[in-house]
């Protein structure tokens, strides 16, 4: 298991914006299965997302939670259930996933920024390309994210210029600068130094408190416990356990979920 | 939102993909018809393959005249290679004009080199220095003598007669263990600090790597010996073999300093705060890693260097290609439609045996030792 | 670094010799010293030997005549010629053989290596047999192959082999007809010229705009959705026509096919514009294979090529299809067809209008040879052909490599971001890629210019086999020709070294 740790962001956590009211679906996904040619990675997975909801996704190194977000902008392919997507259901049809993505925002493990390009031609790129945004909109749009990650300085360095947590906070702002209405996380803090874990997560708090409909990977439950309404435990491809995050982390029912907290909560 | 809570009773038991994902069936729909547009290149691929498997096989194989044919039997319309034209030359082209009694010797040569060279590269075998020593400074000695003969009541047979794969091999096996060497220590010269020795190999290197092999064969064969002392004669074998080790060692020069940047400075360092010399530093911390670093690039300037041994037929040495070049050209009685193709093809399969045996020789030694440096 | 051997605190109590900075110097005093007597001792022994043969030097006889025969150059030659302009001759023969080489190979490179990465496994195999087995052998070999088994055994120059455009191939090479532009003609180039001027700065005007103000000029647009019917009428015309013309021979085929053209054109601009092109590609992908597998599988019987390519081009037509379906409308495209139809129309038109004529000399047969047209002496088409074909497999792997270069994750966050595959090719990988392949292409370049010395053994009359062969064997200044063959090389190659650290500083990717 990659870096674990209980960092928790030293501020109140706003959560008045946190409560779900909303009822229109996000993301929902019905008896899905996936296999990497013979094996089962994902097993009858069932998820309901609601807009505004933040769900944190835990469980042991090879249980699945990077390919079930990635079947969820369709990096990946499912072979059999259904995943829904802001009402669109994702099927091989190329327009759809192409619509699919452009609401859908993912932040990588290891950043992925475009090594080629500055911060600012980054964040750029896709509004410009994909929306057809003016560039002088993208850009101010794009230096208004920058402020909100609070790099605005690094807006005309390469990515190879900046230390980890800046660059993961560039790739945040990238998806964000698509203003997508889900907001995808694949581990973003497990390849950072402790200090820069904290710079990323006040990021995402953020995110969460402005009502972001999040879905994060990380073992993070420092995270989990103050901006989670949800903690969804994943093992052997499928969902074991969910619960809130308190009920999940003081009063964890499965075997396999006890046996994982005691793991890594020492 | 209160009912989210969920426990899953029973876990699902892991079962086979719905469409199969193993089997021919499944290998084909993802490798040959993955999309429409894979499946329209599989079937273009598929009407290239139809049409030209069938004359390749005939050429070679189907309508081939065997080693045991006769020259008439190649000369009839429809016939596709004359292997009896290479079986009937063979010798030739293996020794060139080596006195057929005589033989047995680049045989034993031939022999020696490989019970020596085999289990030197075989990473199992034990006894690797012992068997480098004597592959490196006993058997060329040896080999020198059985081929040159004039001792020991052996028949003298000068280097005008060596010729065919016998001379291709010396030259390259000569090269590429001359030019290791001096490659390395050409690559140490550029990093050194001393600004005389820096300028010498990086003016060396730069040089014979920017003109064509061609060229530095031909000096080597007119101007090599106007350099030396009058009445001094050089033989031919020999300067081709100045020629090319020359030219070897300045890309295999490039080849190491490569691997010598990817060391990390730490490296350097820590073999200096060990109290090592500079040339113990070399041998035993920075060298061992560098050229591990390096082994395809080292691998690539020996087949390189492989196939470039056929450009002294230019300065009118007489290797494999120049033997298969003559008999085409001059033997009368084996004429046909197909002998010269033939003969280049023979040439051609032997040096790409060669060159693709190292190359795979490279990869498995690559696998071997990847090891603690991955990116 | 022998001058680190021991750090600054221990300079105190050395001792002389072994003072780093001391024995560095006398390191190289000795290198230098022995340097110096070895020229010194080789200069002497040339001088000696030179004066027992002899030979005098200098580079005097650059101004007499050569007196001997150049089998092709572009430069005037003749006997009467000095050997100054034999120099000249190598030199524009390398550069052109090269120049072609490169070109040649670059493409074919191209598309082998990024066949190799297809995940079609025949198309993959194919290209990776092409590669193992054209590099794992000599170039020389591969050179007398083509010379000598393949261009000489070729038919007598009486039973030329005959290829469609009025080509001949025989023992003699290749013989081309050569176009022979009339003055009019003069008008054509310089308006094609000034229509790619045009085509580009459009371009850039219109991709400008497209990234300022986030969609194409609006006349940009409207012109290019008539030029793209003009285009597809333009492209239907022929293909019928020539459809027609294989199915059935009526009269007045050209009225029909102009007619269906028009049809399929105004298809193009509606919404069945998808369907317009899956229709013009089954027809032209039919008459291609028809053609194809009719030529490759003589022995087969008509009715079965016929269906063949007929249902291959209908898969053809139905991947055409879905693609076309997917495009995004023409207001977010960018209107290539307009910059075509600049490019290639508007010089047709003055052609048109000008009265212009480009004849074309068709080489004919006499009775012993040839004459007209441009041909190609075999030693240039087998050196052009071996040299392609080599540097191509290494090309191919140098362009594999590149493309491999670029991390997955690249892909991944550029489909994130919703940019479709074209954006994301154009975008993301192939800027990432060229860093990667175009030093390593350049060093291809440099050794397919290197390579093309081997010429020489095949007698095409190249800088090697001009000067360090021919000129050298006349007079004899072996120093003074080698030295100045391989001076040229080494200004090529200094070039490439130049124009590569301005490439490479103005690219590399800027790291912490
Ligand atoms: N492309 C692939 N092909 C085949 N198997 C794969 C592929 N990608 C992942 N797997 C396998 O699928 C399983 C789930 O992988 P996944 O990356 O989703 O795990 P994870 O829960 O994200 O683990 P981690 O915490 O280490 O990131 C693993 O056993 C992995 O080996
Ligand atoms: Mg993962």
């Amino acid at each position: 298991m990659s870096q674990v740790s209980e960092t928790t962001v030293d501020r109140p956590v706003d959560t008045s914006h946190m409560q779900v009211s909303s009822t229109n679906v996000a993301i929902e996904v019905i008896g899905m299965h996936k296999w990497y040619s013979d094996f089962h990675v994902l097993r009858d997975i069932n998820l309901k997302v609601m807009e505004g909801e933040r769900i944190v996704i835990a469980g042991p190194s090879g249980s699945g939670k990077s390919t079930l977000i990635r079947c969820i902008n369709r990096l990946e392919e499912h072979q059999e259930g259904q995943i829904i997507v802001n009402g669109t259901e994702l099927t091989a049809d190329l327009k759809r996933i192409d619509e699919v993505r452009r609401e859908v925002g993912m932040v990588f493990q290891h950043f992925n920024l475009f090594p080629h390009l500055t911060i600012l031609q980054n964040l750029t790129l896709a509004p410009i390309w994909v929306r057809g945004i003016p560039k002088a909109e993208a850009e101010e749009t794009a230096m208004h994210y920058l402020e909100r990650v609070k790099i605005p300085e690094q807006a005309l360095k390469f990515p190879g210029q900046l230390s980890g947590g800046q660059q993961q906070r560039v790739a945040i702002a990238r998806s964000l600068c698509m203003q997508p209405r889900i907001m995808l996380f694949d581990e973003p803090t497990s390849a950072l130094d402790p200090e820069m874990v904290k710079e990323v997560l006040e990021v995402m708090i953020s995110l969460a408190e402005d009502g972001m409909t999040m879905i994060c990977v990380t073992h993070e439950m420092g995270f989990a416990r103050q901006v989670a309404n949800r903690v969804i435990f994943m093992d052997q491809g499928q969902i074991i356990e969910q619960n809130e995050p308190e009920a999940f982390f003081s009063n964890p029912q499965h075997e396999r979920t006890k046996l994982f907290l005691s793991q890594i909560l020492h | 939102m209160t009912d989210i809570g969920f426990v899953r009773a029973d876990m699902v038991d892991a079962r086979p993909a719905p469409h199969r994902t193993s089997g021919a069936v499944a290998w084909a729909q993802k490798n040959l018809f993955a999309t429409p547009l894979d499946g329209v290149l599989t079937v273009l691929g598929a009407i290239f393959l139809l049409w030209i498997i069938p004359p390749i096989y005939n050429f070679f194989i189907g309508h081939a005249v065997g080693p045991a044919g006769t020259v008439e039997e190649c000369r009839m319309e429809n016939a596709g290679a004359c292997w009896a034209y290479i079986h009937s030359e063979m010798e030739f082209f293996i020794y060139g004009f080596y006195d057929i009694p005589e033989q047995w010797r680049p045989n034993i040569v031939f022999a020696l080199g490989a019970a020596l060279l085999i289990p030197l590269l075989m990473p199992k075998v034990p006894f690797k220095r012992t068997n480098a020593v004597l592959f490196l400074f006993v058997y060329p000695i040896v080999s020198y003598y059985l081929l040159a003969g004039g001792v020991f009541g052996l028949k003298p047979m000068p280097t005008e007669k060596w010729g065919g794969l016998l001379v291709t091999l010396i030259i390259s096996v000569v090269g590429i263990t001359l030019s290791f060497p001096i490659g390395i220590i050409l690559a140490l010269g550029r990093q050194s600090k001393m600004p005389v020795i820096k300028t010498l190999c990086i003016g060396f290197i730069e040089l014979v790597r920017a003109v064509p092999l061609i060229s530095v064969l031909f000096m080597a064969s007119i101007m090599l010996p106007l350099f030396m002392p009058q009445g001094m004669t050089i033989d031919k074998l020999l300067r081709a073999l100045v020629g090319v080790t020359l030219f070897t060692s300045a890309y295999m020069a490039e080849v190491v300093r490569g691997g010598l940047q990817a060391i990390p400075r730490g490296q350097y360092e820590a073999g200096a705060s060990l109290g090592l010399s500079y040339w113990q530093r070399m041998y035993f911390i920075i060298l061992p890693q560098a050229l591990k670093h390096v082994i395809p690039g080292i691998v690539n300037s020996f087949i390189a260097l492989f196939k470039d041994t056929s450009l002294v037929y230019i300065v009118g040495m007489k290797d494999l290609l120049e033997a298969v070049k003559t008999k085409n050209d001059t033997a009368l009685e084996w004429q046909s439609a197909n002998t010269a193709t033939t003969g280049y093809l023979f040439a051609a399969m032997v040096f790409w045996v060669f060159c693709f045996g190292m190359s795979r020789y490279s990869i498995y030694m690559e696998r071997r030792l990847n090891t603690g440096y991955k990116r | 670094m022998t001058t680190l051997d021991t750090g600054p605190a221990a300079a105190p109590r050395v001792s002389f010799f072994n003072d780093p900075v001391i024995r560095g110097i006398i390191y190289q005093v000795v290198v230098a010293g022995l340097l110096i007597a070895f020229i010194a001792w080789i200069v002497g022994n040339t001088a000696a030997n030179l004066a027992a043969q002899n030979k005098t030097t200098g580079f005097d006889f650059l101004w007499k005549t050569a007196g001997f025969d150049i089998s092709f150059s572009l430069l005037p030659w003749s006997r009467a010629s000095f050997y100054w302009e034999a120099f000249l001759v190598g030199i524009t023969n390398t550069l052109l053989v090269a120049f072609i080489g490169i070109v040649l190979a670059t493409m074919l490179g191209f598309t082998i290596g990024i066949a190799r990465l297809s995940s079609n496994f025949i198309v993959s195999r194919l290209a990776t047999v092409y590669i193992e087995t054209i590099r794992n052998i000599p170039l020389l070999l591969q050179l007398f192959f083509w010379y000598f088994a393949v261009l000489k055994a070729m038919p007598a120059v009486r039973e030329s082999l005959a290829l469609p455009f009025d080509i001949f191939i025989n023992q003699r090479g290749l013989m081309l007809p050569r176009p022979t532009p009339d003055q009019e003609f003069t008008w054509v180039m310089v308006t094609f010229g000034l229509a790619v001027i045009v085509a580009i700065a459009l371009s850039v005007w219109a991709l400008r705009t497209r990234t300022l103000t986030g969609r194409y000029p609006r006349q940009i647009v409207l012109a290019g959705k008539a030029a793209d019917a003009c285009i597809t009428f333009l492209i239907a015309f022929v293909a019928l026509l020539v459809l027609l013309a294989v199915i059935f021979p009526i009269s007045n085929a050209p009225m029909l096919a102009a007619i269906l053209a028009v049809v399929i054109a105004a298809l193009s601009v509606t919404r069945f514009a998808a369907l317009a092109r899956g229709v013009l590609s089954f027809v032209i992908a039919f008459l291609i294979l028809d053609t194809a597998i009719g030529g490759m599988f003589s022995s087969l019987p008509g009715f079965v090529t016929t269906a063949v390519s007929a249902a291959v081009a209908l898969v053809i037509a139905r991947v055409v299809y879905s693609g076309a379906l997917e495009r995004p409308p023409s207001e977010a495209r960018f209107p290539l067809a307009l910059m075509a139809l600049i490019v290639i129309g508007v010089p047709a038109l003055v052609y048109w209008l000008t009265d212009a004529t480009l004849a074309f000399e068709v080489p004919v047969l006499e009775r012993f040879n040839f004459r007209g047209g441009l041909q190609l002496p075999p030693e240039f088409v087998a050196l052009a052909f071996g040299l392609t074909v080599y540097t191509a497999s290494f090309i191919a792997e140098t362009v594999r490599a590149g493309i491999q270069a670029v991390n997955k994750g690249q892909t991944e966050a550029a489909q994130s971001l919703g940019l479709k595959e074209g954006d994301r090719l154009r975008l993301v990988i192939v800027p990432q890629a060229m860093r990667v392949i175009v030093p390593p292409l350049t060093s291809q370049y440099l050794n397919l210019t290197k390579n093309s010395s081997l010429g020489a053994a095949i007698g095409y009359p190249e800088l090697v086999n001009v000067f360090a062969g021919t000129a050298l064997n006349q007079t004899g200044r072996a120093i003074e020709c080698i030295a100045l063959t391989m001076l040229v090389y080494l200004i090529f190659s200094l070039l490439t070294s130049v124009i590569m650290n301005w490439y490479n500083a103005r690219v590399s990717l800027v790291e912490r």
